[in-house]
């Protein structure tokens, strides 16, 4: 079933187009990655997916009609965002910051009920910060609140997830143990996720689908051992690599150049 | 748990909400009794409940009841509403600017609405009344908070330290076209100087009507906006994909704290740092939750300004103008949170 749409989408800053006609289609209980270079346009997409930004030509559609067309807090309901960085101006405890996830179902003067407290709880545990709860944010290592602001958005309990570069300052375990928390939910809870990742073998591990940005066009879009394979690769990001199937990690794995010659 | 809980896992902290109501009640009773004709606080509470029912006192010469309700409580509740409002204005720009050394003083804006009220007094403008020295002083506030967002925003990020140095220079500009003002305006250097320095003497109750109107608007509007502006404390991106409209927010919150601060300023001249301290002293005992910290800012701010003007006026031998004696004291403080910020960021 067919959750979001983008249609023809453009979006340019004054004197410089970031994304041109871009055409997608993201359907329920999917895990989508968004792979591109620096500066490709991720994370424009994305606020634009959310509606944080407007599109300068074409739309993107929620079970059919247009963004716009949603109220606020009814898009919050809708879809959350795990941003690529997170500050807190003043310190909140950990506990308050994933409950913040719950505002969108909140009254304005009302207060989280018993269902509300429950679904942070367990938020905070999938992720593994139910230990920090009372610790407050601004006291936090990177990692720890990258967890917080994933467990938020878990909280946030909504059908599309949009996690920009969400792992980028986690180590390798709480990378695997966020992705799997967040693969979980789309397998059993028909969550759709869109991801844009800079790891490639984690896209491949991961995404149902990838689509391949570069210069703000949807070079490719297909299963990992289809979009990324060596040719592809080394278009997009100009780097010499083999792939294919590793059985030890269980996906299709790629395995970059790195030394320079 | 750590002291920094806030409402949303302990509730309301109700018991300190009427712990300082009643510390604020008291303490307006015991002021309007001291002074040159002292008066016992009994005798001030019949004044007063007279004084709301119009009815006269029994007993008590006339003098009395004179002192305290028309001289003592107009000046009283101007100092106590004029605290609480600009305590207020302080949790508001420190919540939506991120910076919490962010209050009407530092941004520049109590000088913008100093310099605004000036001016119309130099050319005498007078076209609505008693409005017209709060409306030009509003409108000195509200461009003296764009030219200082302006002057500190880079690539439409605004950073700490050079918001509050885009402030003290704007307000240093402004201070120095007070002073220019005063200069030409021979016969009002006194009123000018007032607007310089602070003072709540001569306090009438028209001036308690303004600013309580002011001040409990924007504690009204930063109750009605207080979990949007806790969401906001996370940032711009996170804040709107939580449904918050932050632009909206941050245009009303700004319009709404450079009021009441215009306001406060308008009846009070500049008195500083008390938008400062008192959401610092708050957040300490209540945590970061503004829909505790703008009341319990409110009441606080009334109390420390509410003692402020009592040393001044009853305890010091010659009165200090207000907005010395509160520079003298948050001065420093304000170089405490700064040197501490500094440190954090480090």
């Amino acid at each position: 079933m067919t959750l979001l749409e983008v249609d023809h989408l453009s979006f340019h800053y004054p004197g410089r187009e970031v994304l041109h006609e871009i055409s997608l289609v993201l359907e329920s209980g999917k895990f989508y990655g968004l792979l591109g270079s620096n500066g490709s346009g991720k994370t424009t997409l994305l606020d634009l997916m959310i509606g944080n930004l407007r599109p300068t030509n074409g739309g993107v559609f929620l079970h059919g009609k247009p963004l716009p067309s949603y109220p606020r807090r009814k898009l919050a309901r809708e879809m959350a965002l795990i941003p690529q960085e997170f500050r807190a101006g003043f310190d909140f405890s950990v506990f308050e910051v994933v409950l913040m996830g719950r505002h969108p179902y909140i009254p304005r003067f009302g207060a989280p009920d018993e269902d509300d407290l429950t679904i942070v709880q367990e938020a905070m545990e999938a992720i593994g910060v139910a230990e920090l709860a009372d610790r407050p944010v601004t006291a936090l290592s990177g990692g720890e609140k990258q967890r917080v602001i994933a467990a938020r958005a878990l909280a946030q309990n909504t059908p599309l997830l949009i996690m920009d570069e969400a792992t980028a300052n986690l180590d390798v375990l709480h990378t695997r143990q966020i992705f799997n928390v967040v693969k979980k939910r789309v397998k059993k809870e028909s969550m759709t996720v869109i991801a844009a990742i800079h790891n490639l073998n984690q896209a491949a591990a991961f995404c149902d689908e990838i689509f391949l940005l570069k210069g703000g066009k949807i070079f490719a879009r297909g299963l990992a051992e289809d979009i990324l394979v060596p040719e592809k690769i080394f278009d997009v990001f100009g780097v010499r690599c083999r792939t294919g199937w590793n059985e030890f990690s269980g996906s299709h794995q790629v395995s970059l150049q790195w030394k320079m010659s | 748990m750590s002291g920094n809980q806030s409402v949303m896992k302990r509730g309301v902290p109700w018991l300190f909400f009427l712990f300082l109501t009643a510390s604020l009640v008291g303490l307006v009773v015991v002021s309007s009794g001291m002074g040159y004709l002292a008066i016992s606080p009994s005798q001030v509470v019949d004044i007063i409940v007279a004084g709301f029912s119009g009815q006269d006192v029994a007993g008590l010469p006339d003098t009395f009841g004179y002192v305290v309700w028309d001289v003592r409580l107009p000046r009283i509740l101007t100092a106590a509403f004029v605290g609480g409002g600009l305590a207020v204005a302080g949790v508001l720009f420190q919540a939506i600017l991120l910076n919490p050394l962010a209050d009407p003083y530092t941004l520049g804006v109590s000088s913008g609405a100093a310099f605004g009220a000036c001016l119309g007094l130099l050319v005498n403008l007078s076209f609505l009344g008693s409005c017209s020295v709060p409306l030009l002083a509003f409108s000195g506030a509200v461009t003296t908070l764009f030219v200082v967002l302006w002057l500190a925003s880079v690539d439409g990020r605004l950073g700490t330290n050079t918001l509050i140095l885009s402030g003290v220079i704007v307000a240093a500009i402004l201070s120095a076209g007070i002073g220019f003002i005063k200069h030409l305006a021979d016969e009002q250097v006194g009123v000018i100087i007032f607007w310089l320095m602070g003072s709540f003497a001569s306090k009438t109750w028209l001036d308690v009507a303004m600013t309580a109107a002011a001040g409990c608007f924007a504690l009204a509007v930063a109750l009605f906006y207080g979990r949007d502006l806790n969401i906001m404390a996370l940032g711009h991106r996170t804040s709107e994909s939580l449904g918050v409209d932050t632009s909206r927010t941050r245009k009303i919150l700004l319009v709404c704290g450079t009021l009441v601060t215009a306001t406060c300023v308008a009846v009070s001249g500049i008195i500083g740092f008390i938008g400062l301290i008192t959401p610092h002293l708050m957040r300490f005992i209540l945590g970061p939750d503004n829909r505790s910290l703008a009341p319990a800012s409110f009441l606080a701010g009334a109390i420390l300004l509410l003692i402020a003007d009592t040393i001044t006026r009853a305890v010091l031998p010659s009165e200090v103008p207000i907005g010395v004696l509160t520079a003298l004291i948050g001065g420093p403080f304000f170089c405490y949170i700064f040197r501490k910020k500094q440190q954090e960021q480090g």
